[in-house]
């Protein structure tokens, strides 16, 4: 099957030519060549995905299709092959990286269309999906590690891609900063993971749990520390901070990268990883209160944020709270479900909030909007029908996936009914939040000071459609996940009847609270954002970037303050001073004057002849 | 044939020696610079005409003739130096020639 060697390579290619010819490239060439990069990849992996469906189907127990290029380097007595390994669990994410990459791609043509270097940005994006393809199929944990630096460094790149604005360049080096420390963790659990299994090798470690599984005390480590990578990607507490800021970058970046595909990667690593975690169910309890911790206060502070992307991004951190909630408790193939179905919705929020972003002249702030669904219904509608699905509203894909998560809590052995209340308390929230950016966004007057001028390229809209199809439907494609996990056996207690109705119900009776506090009345004043303390308090993250900032920041810059005349550094220094010295020193003999130089030169024979004759 | 005793060549040679190396230091002219610096090598001279004269070996005489033609060649480059640096400066002393100076 050359189709899965070739598949992460036809992105790169295109990046290759789009950053070598870069602006000689005119937009229709650019767009062609970024598309078709994508596209083919979209395409190869479909006819991989509809191979091994068909294997899946012929055989019970689908081991995967592997296929090896060649040796990376040794590792003592380990080979590291650059290999690619396609299951259906990363079938579903080469899926969703291509398919929705794609669709990104086609909307991000259209909106950064003026930008002067737009063939740098396409290209950016097509090294990310590269990127993304190489980690989703790695075969082994160090080409997984090559392409989770590679996402994380296209992320980088295109959070400062208006890189003149200091405040991008500044988000930018946050985002980098902070997931580094979770890369760093992640690294230090791959050292302990060779040292312990002496390979590092995804299927050979999974394969080792059922012979000779690790030690409760290195399998504790090591999830602990994969946990610690996944955090910092995936924007789960306590190293959440850096998603909001990210919202810098231009809109489909926020889709594609923050949004729908390299958050995920977080996710994936633990589901990948699910035997080893299987090993250590105390830091199964662990990503389970993470994720229902990150949900709650994502939650909070995204019913307090102004900026539309803003809202987005910490309902993006909520959703991917409820993914590692998911993961858990043990309900696997629900949170990857709702990996795909919220790659869906949430690109399709979005590139909707970009089309809003771009026909309101770059105004971002909601008080600003107002009234947009007589203005342009289109768009609105499409943004209604992603945050139906945000919410879990009954029918569409959000609701398959998330209540198949919270479904699941209530048994499960690594969480409990406490992780089912904070869930439906997230649910709530988050319906809190979405009608509230609905209701401020679409209803009531505009406010704003420009003129809208909606954009109607085919590029732009095409997507958009597509997307809100997929967020309606996408909850029904099939994944054949359950043949990838190992089945979490519940205790067959009996759960209350009315589990269902409250998990469905709760957040419609949020809409209406929502429509009480948030709907703009015809007679009442515009609506403004709140002015007290604890609004403000939410409004800037629950604190924690302060927090970061004086526990980290603050003394950091203190200590290097301090320490700019350091010892080492004086060291240094001596030797410019020595060479300073002797310089002005030898400056001072050359004076020019050849009557002098002469002297000297007879004065110092005769020194040398004195000492040779005495 | 008077013998002269060697240390006599080597007094005068070495007074000579002293005379031209002091009129190096001390005149400003170039020209008379130049001057000086012949009287040097010819003090030189002197001492290996003396020295071959001494052991009876020819090879004093060869380093004179060699010493000549190196104070030919010195002088012809020295006076056509002076020669542009009297056209450019419109005077001949050195000590106006300090630009090298670091």
């Amino acid at each position: 099957m050359t189709a899965l060697t070739l598949l992460p390579f036809f992105p790169l290619f295109s990046f290759l030519i789009l950053i070598i010819f870069s602006k000689r490239l005119n937009w229709q060439l650019a767009t062609v060549i970024a598309l078709s990069g994508v596209g083919l990849s979209f395409l190869a992996s479909v006819l991989l995905i509809n191979d091994l469906y068909a294997v899946s189907q012929s055989s019970d127990i689908s081991a995967g299709v592997r296929e090896s290029l060649w040796t990376w380097f040794m590792l003592g007595e380990h080979e590291v092959q650059v290999a690619f390994f396609l299951d259906p669990l990363s079938a579903v994410m080469i899926a969703v990286v291509t398919g929705v990459g794609w669709l990104i791609h086609g909307f991000a043509a259209a909106y950064m269309r003026e930008d002067e270097n737009y063939s740098r940005f396409m290209a950016y994006m097509n090294l990310f999906i590269c990127a993304m393809l190489i980690l989703v199929l790695a075969d082994n944990l160090v080409l997984l590690y090559l392409g989770w630096e590679g996402v994380g460094l296209c992320s980088f790149l295109l959070i400062g891609f208006w890189y003149q604005e200091p405040g991008n360049a500044i988000a930018a080096r946050k985002a980098f900063i902070v997931t580094r420390i979770g890369d760093t963790l992640l690294a230090l659990g791959l050292f302990y993971l060779f040292l312990e299994t002496n390979t590092l090798n995804i299927q050979e470690i999974l394969a080792q749990q059922d012979s000779s599984p690790l030690s409760s005390e290195a399998a504790w480590w090591i999830a602990l520390l994969l946990l610690g990578g996944a955090v910092g990607k995936s924007a789960q507490l306590p190293l959440h901070t850096w998603l909001p800021d990210a919202m810098a970058g231009p809109t489909p970046v926020s889709a594609l990268i923050h949004a729908a595909t390299m958050v995920t990667a977080g996710v994936y690593l633990i589901a990948r990883m699910q035997g080893v975690y299987l090993q250590a169910p105390d830091i199964l309890n662990l990503v389970a209160w993470t994720g229902s911790l990150t949900l709650l206060i994502a939650g909070i502070a995204a019913l307090a944020q102004e900026d539309i992307k803003r809202v987005l991004a910490y309902s993006t951190m909520s959703q991917i709270g409820y993914m590692m909630l998911g993961l858990g408790a043990g309900a696997n193939v629900a949170a990857i479900t709702h990996l795909m179905t919220h790659a869906f919705f949430k690109a399709l929020l979005f590139l909707t909030a970009g089309a809003i972003i771009l026909a309101a002249h770059h105004q971002q702030n909601i008080f600003h909007m107002g009234g947009l669904l007589k203005r342009m219904p289109l768009i609105s509608i499409l943004f209604v029908i992603g945050i139906a699905a945000l919410i879990a509203f009954p029918g569409t894909s959000g609701f398959v996936s998330k209540e198949a998560i919270i479904g699941q809590l209530w048994q499960s052995p690594t969480a409990g009914p406490a992780f089912w209340w904070m869930a439906i308390l997230g649910a709530f929230i988050t319906s809190l939040y979405s009608f509230r950016l609905v209701f401020i966004t679409f209803f009531g007057q505009y406010r704003g000071q420009h003129e809208l001028h909606p954009q109607r390229h085919f590029l732009l809209l095409v997507p958009l459609c597509m997307l809100a199809v997929l967020a309606i439907l996408g909850g029904y494609i099939p994944t054949n996940l359950e043949q990838v996990f190992v089945a979490v056996d519940a205790p067959d207690s009996q759960s209350p009847s009315w589990l269902h109705s409250v998990a469905i119900g709760l957040p419609l009776v949020a809409i209406v609270v929502a429509y009480v506090i948030y709907f703009p009345r015809a007679n009442a004043t515009e609506p403004v954002p709140g002015k007290g303390s604890l609004y403000r308090f939410s409004r800037n993250g629950l604190g924690f970037d302060a927090t970061y900032d004086a526990l980290l920041v603050k003394p950091f810059v203190k200590l290097a303050k301090l320490n700019r005349h350091d010892a080492i550094d004086l060291l240094v220094q001596l030797i410019s001073w020595n060479a300073f010295t002797w310089n002005s020193a030898a400056k001072a003999i050359q004076s020019g004057r050849l009557r002098w130089y002469a002297a000297t030169l007879g004065i110092g024979t005769i020194i040398l002849l004195l000492g040779v004759m005495l | 044939m008077i013998d002269i005793p060697i240390t006599h060549v080597f007094m005068i040679s070495a007074l000579l020696f002293c005379v031209g190396f002091i009129g190096v230091l001390a005149r400003r002219n170039t020209l008379f610079m130049l001057m000086s610096l012949e009287v040097m090598l010819n003090a030189v001279g002197l001492a290996f005409v003396g020295a071959g004269s001494l052991w009876q070996e020819a090879d004093g005489q060869i380093m004179f003739i060699l010493i000549l033609t190196l104070a030919a060649a010195e002088v012809a480059i020295g006076l056509a130096l002076l020669i542009r640096m009297q056209h450019q400066r419109h005077n001949v002393d050195v000590d106006g020639l300090s630009q090298l100076r670091g």
